[in-house]
């Protein structure tokens, strides 16, 4: 920001210490990265040895064409595009109107509200009487045990709040009423138009908890065939009970030269890697302003 | 759809009188509104307020036939078997070690980056470095939990290769207990520190540049100016998050442990939250987990409290 004033020896190596510094970090990050990449189209027998540890090494798709052939791994991916997108649907006609009430300074008892959702943050009731409650309402093995207990975070709706008063000229609200537009039709006519960037803040964090959550799928869901992704991959990468056996038929060639089950589930994991995370890293450098953003606005006041 | 009802209910705004802005008069203009907050307010009072209600079991021996008001009361058993037990000591050191040791090196990481980060004149640098550190965060649990099985998978991991490369002895790290916690913090670094300057950052961006040109003439070497300028520029950031960050001292994630937990790493892997779920949901014993979990929550909260009473003293930054 001030060029032009001449960097000291001491500056410069100060600087420099600093791209090291930086440059490591971030090599560090993107070392596992690019070698599970590089990882799930390599050959196995490579990879266990350490004979792969940067770029690809005797190119085999063999994994992914064990990925796509997995009927649980399909089903886990319909399921969670199905919960994903209901759930993120919910929180977010959960969230932003309770958020646009709360933004409104005449709001008798905003107070009140807010008070009472921020308690949640600090003390809850905890992991058995919360299972115990989704018991009783009839929601477990169903999809809504997966979204409706999670249909708000309140930290999001501080989130939007602080957008809406922040973002929103209060003038607008105010030449609306005078005109006898309600509440109603202010929000979705004129309000909602005009916060899309929080809308697309909000899809996305709810989207991406959303996509990448196991826990209440493994407590509330005991039909396999509901599971959602992430608790088929945690058979395959955790519990390891990969389904070498599963699948598709390979050729004669490529079984001879992985004729271990061993190498092909680790293949598979790898590849099932990144099959899941795609989605989501994919959709990430073109979105990453918003995800920004939306730690910003949360930031100015917690 | 209503227009009916909203000419009604809009009507008293066509006349705001001054004088007559009573409570009523605003709750009656506003009607909608409440309409607005019922999704949330019912979600909180059902979903977060419904099970404080449930608590109670903690106090009483639950049993499924009777629900939670019909099961008789026990007083304060289940504490006291849970504080006698040969785990208690166990859990509860793992959990604060757990925590204090992700404490100590997660919360200064972001920091360090983000004071590094904001040095960095390369524009384009600056944002491949920050995009590429970023992206670890929208990787899931259970795919993390599955990077670090798999690169420490002895004979086969990356991370023992390497290690060998270099002529270090590789041990057992997802099996031996004395590892469990340096892999569980600094897989979380990795995972978590780049999203974590995102907010030191911002801090950053809003220092006065006046301050740096005044610290220049001055004849202040870029070290200083970070030191004397930028640093206390993060000093409440820093504050609040490391208040929050006392808040949930005891309430390590049982997401992540949970999935890199196994027989062999349990005596060092075992804390509070992993115990509530095996007690609570793989054995029913739902009255005791209750219990272990409610002792759980209310020192989190005292710790929330109190880590806020002496920062409230000591300076003017405080949650509340």
């Amino acid at each position: 920001m001030i060029s032009g004033v001449r960097e000291t020896r001491r500056d410069k190596a100060f600087l420099i210490c600093n791209y090291i510094y930086v440059f490591l970090a971030f090599l560090i990050v993107l070392y596992p990265l690019v070698y599970i990449i590089s990882a799930s189209i390599s050959n196995p027998k490579l990879v266990a040895s350490g004979a792969m540890w940067l770029w690809p090494k005797g190119i085999t798709f063999e994994g992914y064409k064990r990925v796509f052939a997995n009927t649980s791994i399909w089903t886990g991916y319909g399921n969670t595009i199905l919960y994903t997108a209901v759930g993120t649907a919910i929180n977010l006609a959960v969230t932003l109107p309770a958020a646009y009430a709360l933004s409104r300074k005449d709001f008798v008892g905003r107070n009140f509200f807010m008070g009472m959702f921020m308690v949640t943050m600090f003390f809850g009731g905890g992991l058995v009487p919360t299972y115990l409650l989704v018991k009783q309402l009839g929601m477990i093995n169903t999809m809504w045990a997966i979204v409706v207990p999670s249909a708000a975070s309140i930290w999001n709706i501080i989130v939007s709040r602080t957008f809406f008063q922040g973002s929103i000229p209060k003038e607008l609200q105010e030449a609306a009423q005078i005109d006898g537009c309600t509440n109603m039709r202010l929000f979705i006519r004129i309000i909602l138009p005009l916060s899309l960037p929080i809308i697309a803040v909000m899809a996305l964090f709810y989207g991406v908890g959303n996509w990448n959550s196991y826990f209440s799928a493994l407590i509330y869901l005991n039909d396999s065939a509901k599971y959602p992704l992430q608790l088929v991959l945690r058979q395959i990468l955790v519990l390891q009970e990969m389904a070498a056996q599963g699948g598709g038929a390979i050729d004669v060639s490529t079984a001879v030269s992985m004729n271990s089950k061993a190498e092909i589930a680790a293949l598979v994991k790898y590849a099932v890697i990144i099959v899941a995370t795609v989605p989501v890293i994919a959709i990430y450098p073109f979105l990453q302003r918003y995800f920004v953003q939306g730690v910003l606005i949360g930031s100015v006041k917690g | 759809m209503q227009d009916a009802k909203a000419a009604v209910a809009g009507y008293p705004t066509l006349k705001p009188g001054k004088g007559k802005n009573s409570i009523w008069n605003k709750i009656a203009r506003n009607w909608e509104l409440y309409i607005f907050i019922a999704p949330a307010f019912f979600y909180f009072l059902i979903f977060c307020y419904g099970p404080m209600y449930g608590i109670q079991i903690a106090f009483k021996n639950f049993i499924p036939t009777k629900g939670i008001t019909g099961s008789p009361w026990v007083g304060f058993d289940h504490f006291i078997r849970f504080f006698h037990s040969y785990y208690f000591g166990n859990l509860l050191w793992n959990t604060l070690t757990i925590s204090l040791y992700s404490l100590a090196v997660g919360f200064p990481v972001p920091i360090v980056l983000a004071l590094a980060f904001n040095e960095v004149r390369n524009g384009f640098f600056k944002k491949l470095a920050q995009t590429v550190t970023y992206a670890p965060h929208f990787i899931s649990m259970v795919v993390m939990a599955g990077m670090i099985i798999t690169f420490l998978s002895p004979s086969t991991g990356i991370v023992i290769h390497l290690l060998k490369a270099f002529g270090l002895g590789a041990p057992d790290f997802l099996t031996d207990p004395g590892w469990f916690k340096t892999m569980y913090v600094l897989s979380d670094v990795w995972q978590s520190a780049g999203w974590g300057t995102i907010i030191y950052l911002a801090a950053l961006s809003g220092v006065d540049p006046g301050l740096h040109e005044a610290a220049i003439i001055d004849g202040a070497s870029r070290l200083q100016r970070v030191r004397h300028i930028n640093i206390p520029t993060l000093v409440p950031t820093m504050v609040i998050l490391f208040i929050l960050n006392m808040g949930s001292l005891l309430g390590v994630g049982y997401e992540k442990i949970l999935l890199l937990q196994n027989p062999l790493n349990m005596t060092s892997s075992d804390v509070i939250s992993t115990f509530v779920y095996r007690s609570g949901l793989v054995d029913s014993q739902y009255s005791f987990s209750t219990a272990v979990g409610l002792f759980n929550s209310v020192i989190n909260a005292a710790l929330l409290v109190v880590s806020n009473q002496i920062i409230r003293r000591t300076s003017e930054n405080s949650l509340w």
